[in-house]
């Protein structure tokens, strides 16, 4: 294969703002704004229901649909379907080389995704968590006080739909691009201009999200919730086509990742060799490329009532907000477990490196993997038990959210077996690891809680759920996610977090993320609901230690993005091509990991967690191996 | 890469194991004693109606259940941590164990037979023992109580940002404030004019969302006097918090006087509130003009 | 870049987030309408409202609005009204605005008023719900007290805020007793948004047109 060592003539970096790249994009975008919206308010002149609102929904929307267009072109996707229609040859790659404007523009090298990724999503997580602290600060009085009730609603809407949003691709996005490919010895992706596609549908989603403000807020929460969503005012339709664009971009994701793994992998590479995180990979694909299609669904019917004049769900002209309750359930639980699977398949790969041993009962991990995928998508309801659901199916669901806990709880006999006579290393990645297990475990079990109708009746709707998803999503997926990254940070940029910035981190993390979460299921259980600014004056106290502890662990992350700003910019230490002793295919391939990833296509000896076994070969060989013509 | 092996020879395995059995038998000993004399009786939401007793008792069953499994997972995981800590700075390997066929079959089964139990445990409270243990179980219940036809029928109506009342059994007055009589059954009729709000009386035990266009039907046995917490648990915007109001459970001549002095209250505009519907279309829709 | 260049960008990196920071909580997170005080003095207070189609001028010209009268006689755009505690507050509503009616014609009775609630001067028992133009509820003290509309064709309608009183309006006068300290929130129950699905967005869910704050000091 031939190598790309620079044949291109250098450039001044000024010139790297021309071009299709994030810049023109912006640009675009702005002007497929203004024009999508002048559209738009010609086309609604006259009608009766603009009249009184001050609002055009259908200027709105168009301007955001012309935008999107304007941003999508101006980062060049349209040029390859355009060279093709033009009758030009096909070809695969898209500025793989070209130092660091590649990562402003579309680049189908799936490592240069992961970064991106790492970033955009990054943003928009701590954009989320700075709406989280003030929302704490209004929460430090019972009546409010720092601000008003509407502007606290679209405070808490924002911190939602931007979590569940962006998280959603908190660790497929960085980490599943950039290392599912090396991991089952690839060359790159199934389709690497759409999955590049995914990566930049986020920012776009997440300026929209961000225009909502202007644009009178949302007052519906993440779930937007149907007679309400309705009637609010356009800053429901930025929320929509936001959640559209972020529908769509789990669906390619989904269907991409999926087509790799099953296509691709290298000789050798059997199931059951495979790294428990790509299993992790592939079960969340699963769910994103069946799930995400219905809350799109769902949420353009939506958009129709609030603009086209449809009743989709309003009752009173013979619609249903039932059928928004369900559609958006339908998609948002197998979505949680979008959340929950990856941080599995990255604690469980975490594991093994550092306690020296195999990964305890891989077959049985594998099979709660997809256990859990398989059952997401029958226990929607049990987000709807009080909801006035036909009574006679709640014993049906109870029972499938119950049994959902079971393959879920194999995640946990694979960690007990995994360092049971480990020879454990407590580094930065470990102790997170370690944190997701006991943080899951109560989110877990207080699930059980919220399965059982009865306990239900109680708990619905008030901080006790709160606390089991902050316990469940945060405790799980976002501790997974810092696992991974001082995992992974030295194979993907070269150089190494500092480990006592890390470890005051998380420390730091770890204890106030208890101390903020766990009074909240005392909250539920005191009578305060989901979603409100004044409570109870008996429960100031309650949320006043719950706010400062909130406080410090949003200073905790500011010191991981100190430790980052730091290490990456200024401290700059290299790191060795495997500083944890991995035997992970990742760590054999060289830092920077060169634009194919291998030169020759490996062959995998073994499964990656061979720790113990005297004699072992390296995972896979990287030299030129000749394949038996049989085949695998 | 060094690969050493460690040996793990048949003595030191059953100490760890009785070591791990015996703080878990002593803290769960502790546990759940105190869970179901000490926090059980607070636990809520109290007893003051049949359905927030089984809800106490749903609440009290589950955290004693867990809390040995939590107290299990936990002691394996910080006693293997303490325990199988790597003291040097070389990095040694450990045993390949890759897995226990028999170990992982008991665990499959405990946790399915743990789970299994729980799932019929509370279908039966649900059904059978506590009539749908206060919640909103949609227009035609499937857990009813055998004296239906005797309950005292109250509407609760939701709307944006206030719960009103309706009492079909007392010429269909309408007040804005709730009161029950004791020890008697009660069947309540959730609707909501507007959006879902979600109706959420604490002490009662009910909670039972308000959807516009649907009758959510929610049965509760009041037992003694007291006063009750009303909150929205459903966001219905802007001031979704402040759907904050306070019931009362009185003595049925109080409630009778009550009702009549409402009655008299409200007479002058009686005659304008719609004859009793279980929903009602919320009219005027307002899109145009 | 070297180091000193490194320093200034992330320096400059951290300054344009503080600022776009303060000025998200600063700029948009703490807009509250205006106050506006009662006039009097405890233990009696009054307040002068009034309640207009459309308020005729940014940022949202084409809403329904309420405006409250400061002591000094001028007309405010604010729904952050301060009352005093254990007092009697007599409220004058002018009401400018055409009748939707009320969904719930509960909301058509007068409840938590002290003393007869007078329509153009004459008392009433309760008001015809399809003749509510707005409404103005304290939930919390139990006050509730329907406007009634002016008719959709009387001459002389206001059309932008404030309205004077040489426009078609009805005078609506009630009084009821505050307690202790404390803030209470207030509202429309009718669903007087026009162009809102269910007439209850917009203006129905904003401080300071439809919604507001009853600081008891």
């Amino acid at each position: 294969m031939t190598t790309y060592a620079a044949a291109r003539p250098l450039r001044p970096a000024w010139r790297g703002f021309f071009g299709f790249n994030m810049f023109t994009a912006l640009a675009l975008g702005a002007g497929g704004w203004f024009l999508g919206a002048y559209i738009g308010g010609q086309i609604a002149v006259g009608n009766d229901y603009l009249l009184g609102t001050d609002q055009n929904d259908v200027g709105i929307l168009l301007g955001y649909l012309f935008g999107l267009i304007g941003w999508l072109g101006g980062l060049g996707f349209f040029n390859y379907p355009i060279s093709r229609l033009l009758g030009r040859p096909a070809t695969v790659r898209e500025k793989e080389t070209g130092g660091w404007a590649r990562y402003f523009t579309l680049c189908t090298d799936h490592k240069v995704v992961g970064i991106q990724y790492f970033f955009g999503v990054g943003i928009f997580f701590f954009i989320g968590g700075l709406n989280a602290m003030l929302m704490r600060t209004e929460l430090l009085r019972p009546v409010e006080h720092a601000w008003p009730a509407g502007q606290y609603l679209s405070l808490m809407s924002l911190h939602g739909t931007m979590m569940i949003m962006m998280t959603s691709a908190f660790i497929l996005g960085p980490f599943g691009n950039y290392f599912v490919p090396i991991m089952i010895g690839a060359r790159r992706m199934a389709f690497p201009r759409i999955e590049s596609l995914t990566f930049w549908l986020v920012p776009a989603a997440g300026l929209i999200l961000l225009s909502a403000i202007a644009f009178g807020g949302i007052p519906t929460g993440w779930t937007g919730y149907a007679p309400l969503g309705t009637e609010g005012r356009s800053g429901m339709d930025a929320y929509i086509f936001a959640f559209l664009l972020i529908g769509l971009s789990l669906t390619l994701t989904g269907i991409n990742l999926l087509t790799t793994i099953l296509t691709m992998r290298a000789p050798g590479l059997t199931w059951t060799r495979l790294p428990i995180f790509v299993w992790g990979v592939l079960s969340t694909s699963i769910l994103m490329a069946l799930a995400a299609p219905v809350l799109i669904a769902a949420l353009l019917m939506e958009l129709m009532d609030r603009a086209a004049n449809t009743s989709f769900y309003l009752a009173s002209s013979g619609g249903s907000p039932y059928l928004y309750e369900n559609l958006f359930w339908f998609f948002g639980h197998p979505e949680v477990y979008i959340l929950a699977l990856p941080g599995f398949g990255i604690v469980l790969e975490i594991l093994p490196v550092f306690a020296r041993k195999p990964l305890w009962g891989y077959r049985l991990a594998v099979a709660g993997m997809l256990g859990v995928t398989f059952l997401s998508f029958m226990v929607w309801q049990h987000h709807l038990f009080v909801s006035g659901i036909n009574g006679g199916l709640r014993p049906f669901y109870m029972l499938t959210t119950e049994l959902i806990s079971i393959p879920t709880g194999f995640i946990f006999l694979n960690a007990m077996g995994t360092l049971w006579h480990g020879r454990i290393r407590f580094t930065v990645p470990m102790l997170f690891a370690l944190a997701f297990f006991f943080n899951f475990l109560i989110g877990g079990l207080s699930g059980i809680f919220l399965s059982d109708v009865p306990s239900d009746v109680t708990t619905h709707g008030s901080y006790f759920v709160m606390a089991h998803f902050h316990y469940t999503i945060m405790g799980g997926l976002v501790f997974a996610f810092f696992a991974a990254v001082y995992y992974w940070l030295p194979k993907m940029t070269g150089v190494i977090l500092n480990e006592r910035l890390g470890r005051i981190h998380f420390w730091l993390m770890f204890v106030f993320f208890n101390l903020t979460f766990f009074p909240l299921f005392a909250a539920g259980f005191l009578d305060m609901p989901r979603r409100v600014s004044t409570y109870a004056p008996s429960l100031q106290t309650l949320n006043d230690f719950v706010s400062a502890s909130a406080f410090v662990l949003g200073f905790s992350m500011l010191i991981f993005i100190g430790n980052l700003i730091w290490s990456l910019v200024f401290a700059r230490i290299p790191a060795a091509e495997n500083p944890w002793a991995s035997r992970g295919l990742e760590w054999q391939v060289p830092t920077p990991v060169p634009v194919d990833n291998f030169e020759h296509i490996p062959v995998i000896n073994s499964g990656p967690y061979e720790y113990g076994v005297e004699g072992a070969p390296p995972t896979a060989t990287l030299g030129p191996v000749a394949v038996p013509a049989a085949g695998r | 890469m060094t690969v050493p092996r460690t040996t793990v020879g048949p003595a030191q395995v059953p100490r760890h194991w009785l070591r791990m059995v015996v703080i878990w038998a002593v803290l769960s000993a502790v546990a759940v004693p105190l869970i179901v004399l000490v926090l059980g009786p607070h636990l809520p939401p109290g007893r003051m109606t049949a359905e927030a007793g089984s809800q106490r008792d749903a609440n009290t069953v589950m955290t004693a259940l867990l809390a040995p499994i939590v107290v299990a997972v936990l002691v394996f995981f910080v006693y293997a941590i303490v325990v199988f800590r790597e003291r040097g700075t070389a990095i040694v390997d450990g045993p390949p164990l890759r897995g226990h066929v028999p170990m992982q079959t008991a665990w499959v089964v405990f946790t399915s037979v743990i789970v299994i139990a729980l799932a019929a445990w509370g279908s039966y409270t649900l059904i059978v023992s506590s009539h749908g243990a206060g919640g909103g179980q949609g227009p035609d219940p499937v857990a009813v109580p055998s004296h239906r036809s005797q309950d005292l029928v109250v509407q609760v109506i939701g709307q944006q940002w206030n719960w009103t009342y309706r009492f079909p059994k007392y010429d269909d007055v309408e007040t804005d404030h709730l009161e029950l009589p004791d020890n008697s059954p009660i069947e309540l009729h959730v609707t909501s004019l507007d959006v879902t709000h979600s109706f959420w009386a604490y002490q009662l035990g009910v909670k039972a969302d308000a959807v516009p266009g649907a009758d959510n039907v929610a049965f509760v046995h009041t037992r003694n006097d007291g006063t009750f917490n009303i909150r929205c648990a459903e966001l219905c915007g802007l001031w979704h918090g402040h759907m904050y109001q306070t019931g009362d459970v009185v003595s049925p001549a109080a409630f009778k006087s009550w009702i009549s002095s409402q009655q008299t209250a409200e007479a002058p505009n009686l005659r304008y509130l719609p004859p009793f519907g279980r929903t009602y279309y919320p009219a005027p829709f307002r899109r145009a003009g | 870049m070297n180091r000193a260049g490194r320093v200034l960008a992330v320096s400059a990196g951290i300054a344009f987030a503080a600022a776009l920071t303060a000025y998200y909580v600063v700029g948009y997170l703490m807009m509250t309408p205006p106050s506006v005080a009662a006039s009097g003095s405890p233990p009696r207070a009054r307040l002068t409202l009034q309640t207009v189609a459309s308020l005729g001028f940014k940022p949202h010209p084409d809403w329904v609005s309420y405006l409250a009268k400061n002591p000094q006689g001028k007309w405010v755009h604010g729904t952050v009204l301060k009352v005093p505690a254990n007092s009697l507050v007599t409220v004058t509503v002018y009401q400018y605005d055409t009748a939707t009616g009320l969904r719930n014609p509960f909301w058509g009775g007068f409840h938590g008023t002290v003393g007869p609630v007078t329509v153009n001067g004459k008392p009433l028992k309760t008001l015809d719900p399809s003749l509510a133009s707005h409404t103005f509820a304290i939930p919390d003290l139990g006050v509730s007290v329907p406007l009634k509309g002016v008719a959709d064709d009387a001459k002389n309608q206001c059309s932008v805020a404030p309205c004077t009183l040489a426009e078609a309006h009805n005078t609506i006068v009630f009084s009821f007793r505050t307690g202790k300290r404390g803030t209470y929130r207030w509202q429309c129950f009718v669903p007087c948004a026009a162009g809102f699905i269910l007439g209850f967005g917009g203006p129905m869910q904003s401080l300071g047109y439809m919604d507001g704050l009853l600081r008891v000091v």
